[in-house]
């Protein structure tokens, strides 16, 4: 088993890698290898330097939280299908983004204020989620969920209403949001994400044993000695700050936290300490994969990168379903 | 004594001086590689003749139809850097509906110049952005030549009478359902320089209409778009439900114009207005009223 992670977690890495060269070499401008080092065209070098280097991280940074918070959220919820859009942080950061859009007048024209409302609506969600689904001390698996739906509901509404209320540029600055892109990745998006993403992974790396614990049911893993409740709160905070602070920079990027605990599974199985770790390196590598392409397709214009995540990602996730299942029969 | 020798140098300082000044205008070349975004800022570069320099527009681009076969940037409110970069302009026009905030910012880090066009619906300002392209671009005197021409189109307006015609502008795409304008729009603003009084300014920005909205406002004459005509398969009645139960459906009173034209506010905007009021007062006395 461990053998078999290792492998894993190295093809991983090369992988990682090689979508880290081809991401900073490949874009609209023509980018050498002299231009990376500082040495070439001024402009080519300030493209890689401001745009191209955050980019990726940013990418990656993203794709990595929403890997790594949804391979815990199905490990907590025990169900497949569960992925940071049930907790209510998508809802909550579209509610926020969405709401500074229409009312914010003035202020969207600074570069943070659509992102600060954003985190701050995806942990507001969080935090009421939470506040439901706590009684007496514990949190009932069953009711977060329900209360997850009940929010996502509830902001959906809100943003219908929002919407309603927009105009016509403001609801195509939302439906862009909506579609997430990379485009306007910087330096201060990175150094704002970095911190946040890699506390909030490294918490939930720390977790893989509880989780593994938790699958054989909330009671046996207590009775394992494991601190169930404060499990949950973890891996709920650490989502909600993790996917609050990417789906801020970004936009929505949806798809990448369901699917990439799938295809880790598939591989490597259903050990967390693989899962974990795993999901956020190959969601990393998917919506920076997906971001080559949406800078490259139509350029100089740009395809948000939501939309190529889900068309390139879905066909290809069913393709592995399909074919699991003729193995099985 | 010195009368001798100050004139001639002073006039040889005034000389050197022209000189200098018409030396650093040739020397001063006018941009050569131009992104244009915003369909009104193409449209001037194009009148300007400075359609030539242009290596990169937006999508909302579509007049003249030589600008749609170039290069695309995109949608204007989420433009990309690397992409406008890599067009390699030493001029990119936006209007002050472009962005996102973070694209515009690196473009200027990146020291591409950038020429932020001001807002406004109406000719003061249409006047000024065209003016404001001409001199980035060293086409001064085209740029006063095209105002003076707009000048010239709003002068020759004439509003269709006494009183103010009743009028609703409806867009709609697709199978959405129609949108009327409110205050604040493009819409809005070139019905009231047309002469006519717009029913939709009690709300603002575009707002559905329902059937029944639409019959209560009871519009003495609808204007729409041609690409809103378009969209719904050409003229069948179907396109606005309800029309035919108000004042503009019964006597048949629509008036479609082009998108870009009518609510671009660019350099052809004197005409557009002067066009939609001829076609107003036309429809007034077509319905005989």
């Amino acid at each position: 088993m461990a053998g078999r992670s290792a492998v894993v977690f190295a093809c991983l890495a090369m992988l990682t890698v090689l979508v880290g060269f081809l991401s900073l070499r490949t874009g609209a401008v023509e980018v050498t290898w002299q231009d990376m080092l500082g040495k070439g065209d001024s402009t080519a070098v300030a493209v890689f330097q401001t745009m191209r280097v955050p980019r990726f991280v940013l990418g990656f940074l993203c794709g990595g939280a929403l890997g790594i918070c949804g391979a815990a959220l199905q490990g907590l919820f025990r169900n497949p299908l569960a992925d940071p859009t049930l907790a209510g942080v998508s809802g909550g950061a579209a509610l926020g983004a969405v709401t500074a859009i229409v009312l914010g007048g003035a202020l969207t024209s600074s570069p943070y204020f659509v992102p600060a409302a954003s985190f701050l609506g995806a942990l507001v969600a969080v935090a009421v989620v939470n506040r439901i689904a706590e009684s007496g001390g514990r949190m009932l698996v069953s009711t977060l969920l329900l209360g997850g739906i009940a929010i996502n509901a509830f902001t959906g509404a809100g943003i219908g209403w929002m919407v309603y209320g927009a105009s016509d540029s403001q609801l195509r600055d939302f439906t862009f949001w909506s579609l997430g892109s990379l485009a306007g990745a910087g330096w201060t998006g990175v150094g704002v994400c970095t911190p946040l993403v890699l506390i909030s992974a490294v918490i939930l790396a720390l977790q893989s044993r509880s989780l593994n614990a938790l699958a054989l049911g909330e009671s046996d893993a207590w009775h394992l000695g494991i601190p169930v409740e404060d499990l949950k709160r973890s891996v709920l905070s650490s989502t909600a700050l993790a996917v609050g602070v990417v789906t801020a920079f970004t936009g929505s990027i949806g798809f990448v936290g369901l699917v990439a605990p799938h295809l880790i599974r598939l591989v490597a199985g259903a050990d967390h300490r693989v899962v974990l770790g795993g999901s956020f390196l190959l969601g990393g590598c998917l919506v920076c994969t997906a971001d080559i392409v949406a800078r490259v397709a139509r350029a100089p214009a740009e395809v948000p990168v939501g939309i190529v995540v889900a068309s390139v990602g879905a066909p290809f996730f069913l393709w592995l379903l399909l074919r699991d299942k003729s193995a099985v029969a | 004594m010195a009368s001798n020798g100050f004139p001639v140098s002073f006039r040889n300082v005034r000389s050197f001086a022209i000189i200098l000044l018409v030396g650093a205008t040739l020397l001063e070349a006018a941009p050569r590689r131009i992104v244009a975004v915003g369909g009104a800022t193409t449209e001037t570069l194009f009148a300007l003749g400075a359609g030539g320099e242009i290596v990169g527009v937006d999508s909302t681009s579509t007049f003249p139809p030589e600008a749609t076969a170039l290069p695309q940037v995109g949608y204007q409110r989420a433009l990309s850097a690397e992409g406008i970069a890599s067009l390699k302009p030493d001029l990119v026009v936006l209007p002050a509906t472009a962005g996102p905030a973070t694209a515009v910012e690196q473009l200027e880090r990146l020291g591409i110049p950038v020429l932020r066009l001001q807002e406004g619906h109406s000719f003061e300002a249409a006047t000024a952005r065209v003016l404001a392209i001409g001199s980035a671009v060293n086409r001064q005197s085209e740029a006063g030549a095209l105002a003076a021409k707009m000048a010239d189109q709003i002068a020759l307006i004439v509003p269709p009478g006494d009183p103010a015609p009743a009028a609703l502008f409806v867009m709609s795409l697709g199978s959405g359902a129609p949108m009327a304008a409110g205050a604040g729009t493009a819409a809005d603003a070139a019905l009231r320089l047309a002469g006519a009084r717009n029913l939709g300014n009690s709300f603002t920005g575009y707002k559905q209409l329902s059937r029944e909205a639409l019959v209560a406002l009871s519009p003495e004459v609808v204007v729409t778009t041609s690409r809103t005509m378009q969209a719904s398969s050409g003229n069948s009645p179907q396109w606005l439900p309800g029309l035919e139960l108000t004042p503009a459906g019964k006597n048949s009173r629509v008036v479609v114009m082009d998108d870009l034209f009518l609510l671009g506010f660019g350099p052809r905007s004197g005409e557009a207005i002067r066009e939609l009021a001829r076609r107003l007062g036309e429809s007034r006395l077509r319905a005989g009223s």
